[in-house]
């Protein structure tokens, strides 16, 4: 059965560093995988989605409306933006934060209000705030190793194997602080 | 290194399989989807590498380098083949030497380019043939077979990709590199000198080179033929393949990897076996017309789009009336791409806005200056054009006509073919006003280094083009450097230029806020006491500067890069800069 975890949020929020460790991840546990991911124009600080599948046998490199079994949120808008993804029984891990889009700030549209409280209703929703953790722990950075963490538990693979790939994945410096913020997320309560 | 599996990008793996079909050269000019060929290539001591001003320079030092008889490769965007088709059109009649793959990136979908066009269609026109991968696997040995088919048959092979393909990443398994030797070069007038008593016999050569490689493709390892359930089949190729698979796993494929020229007898044996045949590719018809043409009854262009991406439920929706979606799409306001907060072109655009200036724009992260709140972008069209069109404002409707307009390129866009229309402007005595915007790098891209930054694309230090001296020496007496976030001397320098009749380039400078290295010491800081929630500073569109409720602003202290360029529009001064 091939698992397919989709990644969202804007531009330069580093969904695309995300997605790589999911994927290679997956790699490590003897998947098949496929990534895809977002370059160019789009990346400056638009609407960003990247997929991760995993399985026996991957074969498109996109996950579609209704078949996200994880949807990783970095940003609650497009959290909505994105729910009708998800599978029936999928899940939603949503980062607690807001960041207004241009239409927003210039008053063309409005921001909608409650969103997760909306999303409750019909979806699986598990929330945390992980700029608030990442700033606790000393560098906001690592804002995406929490979010991470906290969606790991619905992803799957074993705890070291994923601390093996974040150290692998992320520069050098920030070592230590990505998994002790990954490890944050990974015991935080769902 | 030998047989060892890893995941790749596409791009990457096309670049792993330049390096093992033994590539000694590769020239490129940067293009999304294509970029990041090059970077991985540049790796590879053993090929050189390098940017060129634009794809036609590369198309030719590609042939080049194959003329001398070595394996060569040029990577561009779909855009950029039109920018390299003069070459690639000759290169056709001539034939190679060393082989010779030209990769072209096509973007469906449009997720960073001007338009939708189909690679396959020049191809076509230009008798070249095409290889499509439909995942990383391939597309490395799609390269290969690439530079075989280029050398047996002398010609030429375009290795198109899309941008899901080229983006996305899946397993590959590696090999070693294969030295090939240099072929000989001798002197051959008939074959390289194309003058018109020679290209005649060429034209022939092509013609029947192109007849033969199709008659050969029914054997062709790339092509496969999947015989399943026979009630229902697709010709398919690329990335649609895996949309197929995915909703069809249990029908019948003709799956073409070779997509121009179509071998007729492989799609003869298929459509014969099959009941139903869908033609599902993307964009143009291109197969599904010549299947037509040949008297073959298939369904095609009436079920599926030629706009955008496929998708698998796409083709559910098509097949089974319904897709696999369980959930309503939940509205949402748009979030468009932006400039990033620091953006020095955002800094020149407020002050364009400011003076109501329309801009005859280019291709770059400053076409995004087109949407609100700036909007100071009128027109984009491709490299170059800014300043090409606003001198054909002038021409038609005369110089009093362009005082309210002002061309706007960035420094990589300028020397790519920006260069071309200011010489005509000189030549042609205009008296418009062009602005560079240089930010020292081609930024929409990704950072690519250019002919102006002193770096090549090995990292090596070279001579740096100094931009207000090449604009010298073409001829224009008028040129003006100024740096992009003093607001006061550009409004200054901007109303003077428009106003008078003399040609002006105005060279905006302050490097991509993205460049490594590239800080601005401090950060901006709101003063909620101070605000007089007048909106002056929402009008620059930093995506740092939001709206609070009460009315009042407040900025994003993770996003804020320090520019400082909105405590230049608040007039009550409520913006702060702090130390980081």
């Amino acid at each position: 059965m091939t698992k397919n975890i989709m990644i969202v949020g804007v531009g330069g929020q580093g969904t695309l560093l995300t997605s790589r460790i999911i994927g290679k991840t997956a790699m490590e546990m003897g998947y098949d995988v496929k990534i895809s991911e977002v370059h160019g124009m789009a990346q400056r600080g638009g609407s960003v989605v990247t997929f991760v599948r995993f399985g026996e046998k991957v074969n498109e490199p996109v996950v579609e409306e209704g078949q996200a079994d994880v949807i990783i949120a970095f940003e609650r808008l497009e959290a909505l933006r994105y729910s009708h993804f998800l599978k029936k029984d999928g899940v939603l891990v949503v980062n607690d934060c807001r960041i207004d889009p241009m239409t927003v700030v210039i008053g063309a549209k409005e921001y909608p209000e409650n969103i997760i409280e909306g999303l409750r209703k019909t979806h699986s929703v598990y929330t945390i705030d992980g700029q608030k953790v990442a700033l606790e722990l000393g560098n906001s950075k690592v804002l995406n190793s929490v979010v991470l963490g906290y969606a790991a538990g619905f992803i799957g693979f074993d705890r070291q194997t994923w601390l093996d790939v974040v150290e692998s994945t992320v520069p050098a410096k920030t070592i230590e602080i990505n998994k002790k913020a990954f490890i944050y997320g990974y015991e935080a309560k769902h | 290194m030998s047989n060892k599996k890893t995941i790749m990008l596409g791009n990457e793996a096309i670049a792993r399989g330049a390096f093992e079909a033994g590539v000694k050269l590769s020239s490129a000019y940067p293009g999304t989807p294509s970029t990041e060929i090059s970077e991985y290539l540049a790796k590879y001591e053993e090929v050189y590498t390098e940017w060129a001003p634009n794809e036609k320079v590369a198309a030719e030092v590609a042939i080049g380098a194959s003329i001398s008889g070595v394996r060569s490769l040029a990577c561009m965007k779909h855009v950029g083949l039109n920018v390299a088709s003069d070459p690639l059109y000759t290169f056709s009649y001539t034939g190679v030497n060393g082989g010779s793959v030209f990769v072209v990136a096509d973007d469906p979908g449009l997720a960073s380019s001007q338009n939708e066009q189909d690679t396959r269609m020049i191809a076509r026109a230009a008798h070249v043939p095409v290889l499509e991968p439909s995942d990383s696997q391939e597309a490395k040995d799609f390269v290969k077979l690439g530079y075989e088919i280029s050398e047996k048959y002398d010609t030429p092979v375009i290795l198109r990709t899309t941008t899901k393909l080229a983006h996305s990443q899946s397993s590959v398994e590696l090999c070693d590199r294969t030295e090939v030797t240099d072929k000989e070069y001798s002197r051959n007038v008939a074959k390289y000198v194309m003058m018109p008593a020679s290209a005649i016999g060429r034209h022939l050569v092509v013609e029947a080179r192109e007849a033969r490689l199709a008659e050969d493709a029914a054997t062709l390892c790339a092509n496969k033929l999947e015989i399943n359930d026979t009630k229902i089949g697709f010709i398919t190729c690329g990335i649609a393949y895996q949309y197929v698979k995915e909703v069809c796993p249990n029908a019948s494929v003709l799956k073409l990897g070779l997509v121009n020229p179509i071998s007729k007898k492989l799609v003869e044996d298929f459509v014969n076996q099959v009941e139903t045949v869908y033609v599902f590719e993307e964009l143009e018809p291109v197969i599904e017309e010549q299947v037509r043409a040949w008297g073959f009854d298939v369904k095609g262009k009436e079920c599926f789009t030629r706009q955008g991406e496929y998708s698998a439920n796409m083709l559910r929706r098509v097949l089974f009336g319904a897709d696999e979606s369980v959930f309503e799409k939940q509205e949402a306001p748009n979030r468009p791409p932006i400039l990033c907060p620091g953006c020095p072109h955002r800094s020149v655009f407020s002050v364009l806005n400011k003076l109501k200036i329309h801009a005859s724009g280019d291709i770059g992260c400053y076409t995004l200056g087109a949407v609100a709140p700036l909007g100071v972008i009128d027109t984009t069209i491709c490299m170059g054009a800014s300043i090409s069109a606003l001198h054909g404002m002038e021409k038609a409707r005369g110089k009093e006509y362009i005082k309210n307009w002002v061309a706007v390129i960035g420094d990589s866009t300028f020397l790519h073919t920006g260069i071309n229309s200011l010489i005509n402007m000189v030549y042609n005595k205009s008296t418009g006003t062009v602005m560079i915007l240089d930010n020292r790098t081609t930024g929409m891209t990704g950072h690519q280094d250019h002919a102006a930054t002193g770096k090549t694309l090995k990292g090596e230090e070279t001579y740096a083009i100094d931009l207000a001296a090449l604009c010298h020496a073409v001829g224009v007496q008028n040129v003006i450097e100024v740096n992009a976030f003093d607001v006061a001397t550009l409004e200054k320098v901007i109303k003077e230029s428009v106003a008078s009749d003399i040609l002006t380039v105005i060279i905006t400078k302050a490097p991509c806020v993205l460049l490594k290295g590239q800080k601005f010491p401090n950060k901006c800081e709101a003063d909620a006491d101070a605000c007089k929630k007048c909106g002056m500073c929402l009008k620059i569109g930093c995506p740092a500067i939001t709206k609070r409720p009460d009315g009042k602003i407040s900025i994003d202290a993770t996003m804020c890069n320090g520019c400082g360029l909105c405590k230049n529009y608040c007039k009550f001064n409520a913006i702060k800069t702090v130390e980081r």
